[in-house]
């Protein structure tokens, strides 16, 4: 190939121009199309990672064109290339130390001046470029005209035009790229240099002369940009100098020289006099090269934003689309929720069905309960993350997302959040795990962190079931609704405090000063919608779901292990007694049908009729019907919350007797049985064996690793009114907030089923007073979030041990809050 | 005078920045250096600003604004 090995390192970014393969890197400011470019260039064939040690992402992709292999790195989106923030340094250290065979700038043509200045110090690092001019069809219908030729040979590279979201131009670029990396190194390239005017030039042209005895420095970074960024006080730049340079001590007093002599002449520092000269020769670039006919200060994009960023307007705006992003994450979702829940639901029955019904092996609870259980538990979520992402990616490719900041602004500054802080806030009313995700729309990680630490502080959906199970338990109904807001207000509250004192403490300093571009509004292409939204879904699968199988499978250990082999009771024997009861019950109803008096066919689930006699069958059928009936009307009751003295509910049951009565109509002589069958032998036999089987769960989770672990810290939970049960809830509720019901159910043996509900409540009540269920809500809302939150705040922190310091801070936090809730509520008498 | 004095549809000229080098040298790559020409888009008394610079739109903080001089 022409273009020959010319890469020293052998970095597994620095793809070797060995035969096809070439490497090019993606520059441009955020909001100049450089994504939308990226995905045309590469498609589906995309990586996305995370620079080392950084929470910027970092994405990859190939692409082929005339035989080559391009390899396309997406650097983030940023103004310049100081050493500032984290993308400017993750960007241009990728520049330097990697040095791509190309590298791509992308320009907004409508916005070309201020887009240049990040042109100027790509052409100071002096790395072979190819500027594109992207949405030149925008800028035209504006009245403005470029005049490329000219414009390419003022800036030393060659232009190529396009339009990124109508898929224009891609083929050009392409062309231009490989034009440009075959070219051998040694062919002179165009030299353009960014003047600065005489003065400053000489200045750096001496630092640059006290550097060229440097030969690797300046072989590396080249003398010219490392003489102007010494200049411009860049501490990076200067520590690397400093390391590097043999006369450190020579060129260190020279550049505080030349600092002072441009600060005495121009009366500012260099680097504003440095930057302003960089303006300078992009203004004069331009005036020679584009014209700008017509000078439209009111555009489109002004006109939507004098409502979207209207007061009031723009805040009706603003509410309308969260409640349309919240509607379509977790009321469109439920549905698809609820069948991935049954598809897991049925993948467990499926694998049960390996084991026979009756089987104790461990590897079968441990592939139910604990992998398809805990890995299924976090799948559920996909399609609301899938929906709410899909919903960010349209509301920040049009740009909207900008303006939401704008509006949200003042008042999640003064509780010390960014703007778009409110928005994972939002979610997390609904679920943490997204809304962790979401805050990957804060670009300062500052903010992203103190955001994600509090986040677990917004009472997600699933303590709902804790708060529907205790409220009711404990409170009179005048009192309900005002408890559960006050569970909600209580998190915000919290939520804010915790953000003062992250702030104080942990993330000490001035938060990121707001500066923000407010992009001009565009349609959001399918595309763009589509990657973006399965790039964060697919993150999610891949790092969540890793950890949270191996959480799922301890907790499911910890619950299970030890396993107490000598029970207190004999189950079995119990079970198979009550069995024998209920057969002899039958046994009478048997005789009257004729049938063997030890028949069990008139209570087993399916019915062979062949087999049968036909008045056995129509009774099984008709008590099958009755049982529908009661069940559905069950239901009813339970969907629509009807209370007993309702309109609503008196009309269901009317319906509901309406249709019993049909039943009896159908067979007189039957009904009478099938109910005595229902309410006297089958209903009593099948409760009897719930309590025995919710009794041994009781006794095995009481003797397992929680269980102890429960009786171990009450000592610890004592003072905050609660007993070693509640704690052995609380321990099990770690792999997920609803899962405190579910666990709460088991402890008091009254199993796990939703009609439980009601027995758990009247032994709470039994048992507790109502500030110890206040106290077990407060407790379940503060201390720590899920092992699903955990698994995310530490993939998405970058570090475990932010989710490890959210988990410890919350869980002190809730003792310490329940702690004065109970002893104060205690001291005013409400204890009892 | 301070950006944050100045009342909507204005236009300004910038004067310099009170800042500390980062963020001015941000505010420089989004093109606020001193000379460049600001039209005050939103100023509604409190809350953040927004004002049109060298063809785009930038939200401010109102503490930035603050210390930004113009004329």
């Amino acid at each position: 190939m022409a273009a020959a090995a010319h890469r020293r390192t052998a970095d597994e970014d620095t793809v070797v121009i060995s035969g096809n393969r070439i490497t090019i890197a993606l520059a441009g400011n955020p909001n100049s199309g450089k994504t939308t470019l990226f995905n045309n260039l590469t498609g589906a064939r995309q990586h996305v990672g995370n620079y080392p040690g950084v929470t910027v992402e970092r994405k990859a992709g190939v692409c082929r064109y005339l035989g080559y292999e391009i390899r396309v790195i997406d650097l983030p989106g940023t103004y310049s290339l100081t050493a500032y923030s984290v993308e400017e340094r993750v960007a241009r250290d990728f520049l330097i130390e990697h040095r791509p065979d190309v590298v791509v700038n992308i320009l907004d043509a409508s916005n070309i001046e201020r887009n240049l200045y990040l042109t100027t110090q790509l052409i100071e690092l002096g790395l072979p470029l190819v500027l594109v001019l992207n949405m030149s069809d925008t800028a035209k219908a504006r009245g403005i005209e470029f005049d490329l030729e000219r414009l390419s040979r003022l800036l030393g590279a060659p232009i190529v035009e396009t339009v990124g979201h109508k898929e224009r131009g891609t083929e050009s670029l392409l062309e231009a790229v490989v034009a440009v990396a075959t070219t051998p190194p040694d062919t002179p390239r165009p030299a353009v240099t960014v003047g600065y005017g005489r003065e400053i030039n000489r200045e750096v042209t001496d630092i640059e002369r006290l550097l060229s005895g440097d030969e690797a420095l300046v072989s590396h970074y080249g003398g010219r940009w490392l003489a102007v960024k010494l200049l411009e006080d860049d501490q990076e730049v200067v520590e690397r100098v400093r390391s590097g340079a043999a006369h450190w001590e020579a060129v260190r007093d020279a550049v505080a020289k030349a600092r002072r002599h441009i600060e005495r002449d121009y009366g500012d520092t260099a680097e504003i006099v440095i930057a302003d000269r960089r303006y300078g020769f992009i203004s004069g670039a331009c005036q020679e090269s584009v014209r700008s006919s017509v000078e439209l200060r009111h555009t489109r994009s002004d006109r939507v934003d004098a409502v979207a960023t209207h007061g009031l307007f723009g805040l009706a705006i603003f509410v309308a689309l969260m409640y349309g992003v919240f509607y379509l994450t977790f009321t469109v979702g439920q549905p698809l929720m609820d069948v991935l829940e049954w598809l897991f639901g049925c993948l467990g029955d499926a694998v049960a069905g390996l084991w026979p019904a009756d089987s104790d092996s461990p590897l079968k609870s441990l592939l139910i309960d604990g992998v398809i259980g805990g890995v299924g538990g976090v799948l559920v979520f996909l399609p609301n993350i899938i929906l709410l992402f899909a919903a960010i990616a349209f509301l920040e490719d049009s740009g909207y997302m900008a303006r939401a900041a704008f509006i949200m602004d003042r008042l999640m500054h003064k509780i010390g959040l960014h703007g778009k802080s409110f928005i994972p806030m939002l979610i997390g009313f609904g679920c943490t795990v997204p809304a962790v995700m979401a805050t990957r729309i804060l670009d300062s990680r500052r903010d992203r962190l103190v955001t994600m630490l509090v986040l677990p502080l917004v009472s997600c959906g699933a303590r709902l079931p804790i708060y529907a199970l205790l409220i009711p338990a404990f409170f009179s109904p005048h009192l309900r609704a005002p408890m559960l807001l006050a569970m909600y207000v209580i998190g915000i509250a919290l939520a804010v405090v915790g953000v003062k004192l992250l702030r104080t403490f942990v993330f000490k300093g001035d938060s990121a000063p707001l500066v923000m571009e407010l992009p001009p509004y565009r349609m959001p292409t399918l595309k763009g919608v589509v990657i973006h939204t399965w790039e964060r879904a697919s993150a999610y699968l891949r790092k969540a779901s890793t950890i949270i199988l191996a959480f799922s499978v301890l907790m499911w250990a910890l619950a299970t292990y030890p396993r107490k082999t000598h029970l207190d009771r004999d189950y079995e024997a119990e079970i198979a007694r009550a069995a024998g009861e209920r057969n002899a019950a039958l046994a009478d109803l048997n005789a009257e049908l004729g049938l063997p008096p030890e028949s069990a066919l008139l209570v087993a689930d399916d019915l062979d009729a062949s087999a049968a006699p036909h008045h056995a069958v129509r009774l099984v059928h008709l008590r099958q019907a009755i049982q529908a009936a009661r069940q559905r009307f069950d239901e009813a009751v339970a969907d629509e919350q009807l209370r007993a003295d309702s309109s609503r509910y008196h009309a269901v049951q009317t319906h509901h007797l309406g249709e019993l009565h049909r039943l009896q109509q159908t067979a007189p002589e039957l009904y009478p049985l099938a109910l005595r069958l229902l309410d006297k032998i089958q209903g009593p036999h099948e409760r009897h064996v719930a309590q025995l089987e919710a009794a041994r769960s009781a006794e095995l989770l009481a003797a397992s690793s929680v269980g102890r672990l429960g009786r171990l810290i009450e000592p610890l939970l004592k003072p905050l009114g609660f007993d070693w049960k509640i704690g052995t809830a609380l321990i099990g509720a770690v792999a997920g907030k609803e899962l405190f019901v579910a666990q709460m159910g088991i402890v008091y043996a009254v199993g796990d089923s939703e009609s439980a509900g009601d027995a758990l409540r009247a032994q709470l009540r039994n048992d507790y007073s109502p500030l110890v269920g206040f106290c077990i809500m407060l407790f379940c809302l503060v201390s720590m979030p899920c092992v699903a939150t955990f698994a995310v705040t530490a993939r998405e922190s970058g570090r475990i041990r932010w989710a490890v310091f959210q988990a410890a801070g919350l869980t002190a936090t809730a003792y310490v809050v329940t702690l004065a809730a109970y002893q104060l509520g205690t001291l005013l008498g409400l204890g009892t | 005078m301070s950006l944050s004095a100045v009342v909507e549809g204005a236009i300004v000229r910038l004067v310099r920045v009170n800042a500390g080098c980062g963020l001015r040298s941000r505010l420089t790559a989004m093109g606020l250096v001193p000379g460049a020409e600001l039209q005050v888009v939103r100023n509604g008394g409190r809350g953040p600003f927004i004002v049109a610079v060298k063809g785009t739109r930038l939200m401010l903080g109102r503490g930035m604004a603050e210390h930004i001089v113009v004329r």
